[in-house]
């Protein structure tokens, strides 16, 4: 498997990096600077040529919000042109300015953290209908309710689903570090035009607030585009309407065929993943964000002490990246989700690893021995940690081992198991 | 070539599509739309101005009004419109919102729209009812009134007051212009439309947030004929809503002098 090209956000299979935390290797041969992760973020986004940001304080996303309340408005004073930014009165009025700003064809975002982020559910359904493209950022806090302040994943459902009513999924990507925030917030805008959707960069808490040395992308400049679809007055043009509305059944039927198509095209070509150690691993971690970031140190360890142990780690939460977790199922056996939550994304996973059970067979093992009884998939197994804990490397390699298989599988027995197999059939 | 006895005296606004509409006989929105298209065309500014339509009775105003509209939540156009203004401060942008979208679902919205003094203008039907759902009780309906979900009349003990939106509004400093008129009769027509004409000014002059708050029948739901809905407005809302003028910033003033 080659490593793919990192800045070939242009459309790709399954894009698979391996053995790099970030997805940016460029990155090391700019200037490395210390950036806090919501500033970074918030700065990634002008130079991305953001036009219009519309936000509600809330911890622990805050930072973003202040930092463009002063960097807009500057920017703005040197070089004129759209560069709004706007304190709304909550995230629900905040969504829909920036709904009005999509909808008249300008590059907008907003940011929030999780109850925030609740709150702009509504707008979220009613922009996905109407294809204005956006970006949004959630730092995601402790929750339910009130939660608290700490870093967390629990979003990954709200993010991931839909969120809001009806049939639509955002793009849905989750760094592990601040330079992956800056690259794929840079990006996010192409993304999102590029289909006319909503792209939702999911940062964990901790990613937010953490300072690292980043690379920052260079500053692009504000194009005008008419691209057919934006409101900017009927002038020697007949009007345009954006609307979620249509009364008629086969009408709204038509729309979401429409959503649908886009949504297959998300799912083909912008669906990413970073692997490390997975040609010959027996046990795959399975994490994203921070969490990966954690389990990396414990799938170090453990290849340290000789366990074949591999680390697969989503970038895009949606589309999820699930052919290639499928093909993985195929070869190993066991699979240990590790969350900031209480079980989300192992949802995916097992889905995943569920449509490998009709591709492959795998022999089992009891009391130390091979079994020649046949367990028809790898076993999930989860590891969650919640309110803000974050999990510990040992915790994880303490599970790495318990879940490992006892006897490792050797390709004669392999062999001898699919020869068994066409034996038996 | 058209003698004088041909010049033509009447037809329809070039800002209004031909469609017909789907409003009830008797219902005013359709008035309110042929004034709002009329002033559009009077300041030449079709071609510039970009509508924001609500939730309600009104949602399909996109079909009558030619110019580009955009269709916002329940009660967020004026957040919508918001958006919309800021990203091209050069445009005309307008919301059209009845009492339940504007008083009640969208209250902070077109509260904080108003204080910022956000450079939109806002038409603002009040008929006292949810129309568009069937005639529910609205934060504006009378006290005393029978809707379907208050159909012993409106007990004010257990459902509170309704509420004088453009009163409120015109104790914020940020908003310019807030009046109310009334779609009862022609001459109240023809002070609507004034008032409908600097609101847009207003905006076109960039002199901040201006509200135009009309009192408009719902025969259906009031279980009225159209005839009784129009006295009814007369007789019962204008007295609990009373016309005028609430609030018009200096500058405003010196525009319609
Ligand atoms: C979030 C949400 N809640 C409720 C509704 C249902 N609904 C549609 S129109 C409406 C009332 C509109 O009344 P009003 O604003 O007074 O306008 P009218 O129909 O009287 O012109 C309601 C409650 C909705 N569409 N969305």
């Amino acid at each position: 498997m080659s490593v793919g090209n990192p800045k070939s956000w242009m459309p790709v299979k399954t894009l698979t990096l391996k053995g790099n935390l970030s997805m940016d290797a460029n990155s090391a041969a700019r200037k490395l600077e210390l950036w806090k992760g919501n500033e970074a973020i918030a700065e990634a986004a002008v130079r991305a040529g953001l036009e219009a940001y519309f936000g509600y304080p809330i911890t622990p996303q805050t930072e973003l919000l202040e930092y463009l309340s002063t960097r807009l408005p500057t920017l703005k004073k040197r070089d004129g042109g759209n560069r709004v930014f706007l304190q709304a009165e909550s995230e629900l009025a905040a969504i829909n300015m920036v709904y009005g700003a999509a909808v008249a064809g300008a590059r907008t975002m907003t940011s929030s953290s999780s109850p925030g982020f609740s709150l702009m559910q509504e707008g979220l359904s009613y922009i996905a209908a109407s294809q204005a493209p956006c970006v949004l950022v959630d730092v995601m806090r402790g929750g339910p309710g009130l939660g608290n302040l700490a870093p967390t994943q629990a979003d990954y459902f709200q993010l991931t689903k839909g969120g809001g009513h009806g049939d639509y999924h955002p793009i849905v990507l989750a760094p592990a570090t601040v330079q992956e925030a800056v690259d794929l917030t840079y990006n996010a805008f192409d993304l999102a035009e590029k289909y006319r959707a909503i792209v939702i960069i999911a940062i964990d808490g901790n990613i937010g607030q953490m300072m690292e040395p980043v690379a920052m992308p260079p500053m692009r400049a504000i194009e005008k585009r008419d691209r057919g679809w934006e409101l900017t007055g009927a002038r020697n043009r007949p009007r345009r309407i954006n609307t979620s509305l249509f009364l008629q059944p086969h009408e709204l039927e038509h729309m979401n065929r429409v959503l649908s198509e886009q949504d297959a095209a998300v799912r083909a070509n912008e669906t990413r993943c970073v692997e490390q150690f997975t040609d010959d691993a027996e046990l795959i971690v399975v994490a994203f964000g921070s969490a990966a970031r954690i389990a990396q140190t414990a799938v170090k360890q453990a290849r340290a002490r000789g366990l074949r142990v591999g680390l697969f780690r989503p970038v895009s939460l949606y589309p999820f990246p699930e052919d290639r977790l499928t093909e993985l199922a195929t070869r190993a056996r066991q699979f240990l989700v590790v969350e900031m939550n209480a079980g989300q994304m192992v949802q995916d996973v097992r889905l995943a690893v569920d449509r490998a059970a009709g591709a492959a067979r795998y022999p089992g093992y009891a009391g130390g021995a091979l079994n020649w009884s046949w367990t028809p998939r790898p076993t999930v197994q989860f590891f969650g940690t919640m309110g803000g804990l974050t999990p510990m490397p040992d915790e994880i390699l303490e599970r790495i081992e318990k879940y490992m298989p006892v006897l490792p599988l050797s390709e004669t027995m392999i062999e001898r198991a699919a020869l068994d197999i066409a034996y038996t059939n | 070539m058209l003698t004088d006895s041909m010049r033509t005296v009447y037809e329809r606004p070039l800002t209004l599509t031909p469609a017909l509409t789907h409003y009830c006989p008797g219902c005013t929105h359709g008035v309110i739309h042929r004034l709002v298209a009329e002033v559009l065309d009077e300041l030449n500014v079709r071609e510039q101005t970009i509508g924001v339509a609500s939730v309600g009775c009104s949602v399909f105003a996109y079909n009558y009004f030619d110019c580009d509209f955009c269709e916002a939540a329940h009660g967020r156009a004026p957040a919508m419109a918001t958006g919309v203004k800021r990203v091209h401060p050069d445009k005309i942008v307008f919301t059209y919102q009845g009492d339940g979208d504007l008083a009640s679902i969208g209250a902070a919205e077109i509260i904080h729209a108003a204080t910022r003094g956000e450079n939109i203008t806002v038409i603002f039907v009040n008929n006292g009812v949810y129309g568009m759902t069937g005639g529910q009780m609205a934060p504006t309906t009378l006290p005393g009134m029978k809707t379907t979900s208050s159909q012993g009349g409106r007990d004010v003990e257990t459902m509170g007051y309704p509420i004088r939106m453009s009163e409120l509004l015109a104790t914020l400093d940020g908003a310019s212009y807030i009046v109310r008129r009334s779609a009862h009769d022609p001459g109240h027509i023809n002070q609507t439309k004034k008032a409908i004409k600097t609101a847009f000014q207003t905006q076109q002059r960039q002199m901040g947030f201006a509200l135009v708050e009309i009192l408009s029948s719902c025969p259906v739901n009031w279980n009225m004929t159209p005839v009784d809905a129009l006295c009814h407005i007369k007789e019962k809302m204008i007295p609990y809503f009373p016309l005028g003028d609430f609030k018009v910033a200096e500058s405003v003033k010196l525009l319609k002098g």
